[in-house]
């Protein structure tokens, strides 16, 4: 970046001076006023830094706990194809996942420090994984509005401030905008499909509509790392703007799937040029959120056993490796 | 009489790639490590791939994936055992991805309707031979632990291996020159794993090594049972 050496630590000097620091600190600021990325090297707020680390962090869980709701379902797909994209967009996330750790790694974390956290319920992962997918419609309404609300909340992040998280998020939103597709033409097959089919994918409708629109987080006035985010330029848009923007792309797509959203008082409003729409269940979102969820206990058991029982793996990995080190290029030479 | 054989031949290939592509995919969300979720679910994929013109060669893919009983399913044995721990899964892929690269190969250079198939699978299937050695020599020479659950899985599945030899009808092969490959394979890349090779037999009393007749293994059917449920459910639809 342009300015990078104007902000960038001086690794040599180590200049922690009361002066010093407010150099940098101005420098960092007028980087992210001017729209510039700060990269990892270059000298960062630590408040920035453990904001993002939290954000990426939770963001690259997210990903892996993701990826059980869905998991539940391939070995049940429906038909040859279905298996196959559904396998493949299980596989996808494990790589988004990867991406995400290395992006939070160059903020000076680990992806086996952030893994225990995980573990040890020090860091969370987005609450709608806490649901369960009870029929095949579920793998389609996650992909039409889990995906949907997620791309909604990440699109505005290939924008932020932080270089590796943003490029991260342009390779995650291409692929994640393929599943949405996906999993709206799932849904839209079981729609015009049977009399059942059609009821399956109204009852996930159904289900999911809710938990989606609670993915955009708390409303604003009770939204506590908000303010500071948008100002550091790690967001963009407030979470009632973003699910405000979100219900009104779902509307018509809903009626062009020929079904309905499980909301009485949704309508549109003429005078603000939005959707209107009820009112979400603050205290189930709370509940999910600290762990009462009908899932909670399942995901993060099932996670903890993976690591665990794959312990013995990664020591034999690791063993290996330290008795053949170096030998692999004289072999092969 | 030509297409009933290259049906027969196409079940065979095809029926091994489904199922284990399926056990494959019962490891996502419960794989060691990350990379392993992504190489193990690309492995599966590639199968399906592959099993998804196969199955295509012999009629409609799902019909024959999700209609068909057991007692008609073609695969080997081995592609059906159960995925047990990461050592179990690693000497089945091992087992298997070296016979299929040994296969494919010859195939690749027939004439037959499976060489386009086959050249173009040979590439991935050498990709998943080198992912199933390379963890053959990680954990045989990784661990104590490590190497005990590698030289017992090796064990424990070496009895499924003789039934990848037996020749299938529409298949042009050399197949006693290629179970003479693979063994050598077999006695090298254990070797560098530090392990032995297994000396029990290669196939055993009548069920061991019948699946090419449709004589199956225990959990197999429970496999069907899961996955072909939901299809069975709704007959007649579309997905």
């Amino acid at each position: 970046m342009a300015t990078a050496a104007a902000h960038r630590t001086d690794t040599d000097g180590a200049r922690t001076t009361a002066d010093g620091t407010a150099e940098f600190e101005r420098a960092f600021d007028a980087a992210v006023a001017a729209d510039e990325r700060i990269e990892p090297r270059d000298w960062m707020p630590e408040a920035y830094r453990a904001t993002l680390v939290r954000q990426i962090a939770q963001h690259a869980h997210s990903e892996i706990i993701g990826m059980q709701p869905e998991a539940n379902w391939i070995s049940r797909a429906p038909s040859l194809r279905r298996k196959a994209i559904l396998m493949a967009k299980v596989q996808d996330e494990a790589g988004h996942g990867l991406y995400l750790y290395s992006a939070a790694e160059t903020l000076g974390t680990s992806r086996d420090e952030l893994l225990d956290k995980l573990h040890s319920g020090r860091q969370k992962y987005s609450s709608i994984f806490n649901y369960p997918t009870l029929t095949w419609a579920d793998v389609g309404a996650i992909g039409w509005l889990v995906d949907g609300a997620a791309i909604t909340n990440q699109v505005p992040l290939c924008r932020c401030s932080y270089g590796p998280y943003a490029r991260a998020m342009v390779r995650i939103c291409k692929e994640e905008s393929f599943h949405q597709r996906q999993g709206y033409e799932l849904l839209l097959a079981l729609s015009k499909g049977t009399e059942e089919q059609h009821a399956m994918a109204q009852d996930a409708v159904d289900r999911w509509w809710w938990p989606s629109l609670m993915m955009f987080g708390p409303p604003d006035d009770e939204s506590q790392h908000s303010a500071q985010s948008m100002e550091w330029k790690i967001k963009r848009h407030s979470n009632d703007e973003l699910r405000q923007r979100f219900v009104d792309i779902c509307v018509p797509q809903a009626e062009s799937l020929g079904l309905t959203l499980p909301d009485p008082d949704l309508r549109w409003n003429e005078e603000r040029g939005h959707h209107d729409f009820g009112a979400i269940d603050w205290t189930e979102f709370w509940d999910v959120l600290k762990g009462n969820g009908p899932c909670n206990e399942q995901r993060i058991t099932q996670r903890r056993n993976a690591h665990a029982e794959g312990a013995w793996v990664r020591e034999a990995a690791a063993a290996y490796a330290a008795k053949h080190t170096g030998e692999t290029g004289a072999k092969q030479a | 009489m030509t297409a009933t054989v290259t049906t027969t031949a196409a079940l065979a290939l095809g029926d091994d790639a489904l199922v284990l592509s399926h056990r494959l995919g019962e490891w996502a969300g419960h794989a060691p490590v990350l990379e392993e979720e992504v190489a193990l679910a690309n492995i599966a994929l590639d199968l399906l791939g592959q099993a998804r013109v196969l199955l295509s060669t012999a009629g409609d893919e799902d019909e024959l994936a999700y209609l068909r009983e057991e007692r008609s399913f073609r695969n080997l044995q081995l592609v059906e055992q159960p995925n047990g721990d990461f050592a179990h899964t690693i000497a089945r892929q091992l087992y298997f991805s070296t016979y299929q690269q040994l296969l494919y190969t010859e195939l690749a250079a027939t004439d037959g309707p499976f060489a386009p198939l086959a050249a173009k699978a040979v590439k991935e299937v050498a990709y998943h031979r080198d992912h199933a050695e390379l963890w053959t020599l990680r954990l045989g020479d990784g661990t104590e632990t490590s190497r005990e659950r590698m030289q017992r899985a090796c064990e424990a599945l070496w009895r499924f291996t003789g039934e990848m030899f037996q020749p299938v009808d529409g298949l042009d092969a050399d197949w006693a020159g290629m179970e003479a490959q693979w063994l050598r394979s077999m006695t090298d890349v254990l070797g560098r794993a530090t392990l032995t090779v297994p000396e029990g037999p290669r196939t055993g009393a009548w069920a061991a090594g019948a699946g090419r007749q449709g004589l199956h293994t225990e959990s197999f059917g429970r496999m069907l049972a899961e996955m072909q449920h939901l299809h069975r459910s709704h007959p007649g639809a579309s997905w």
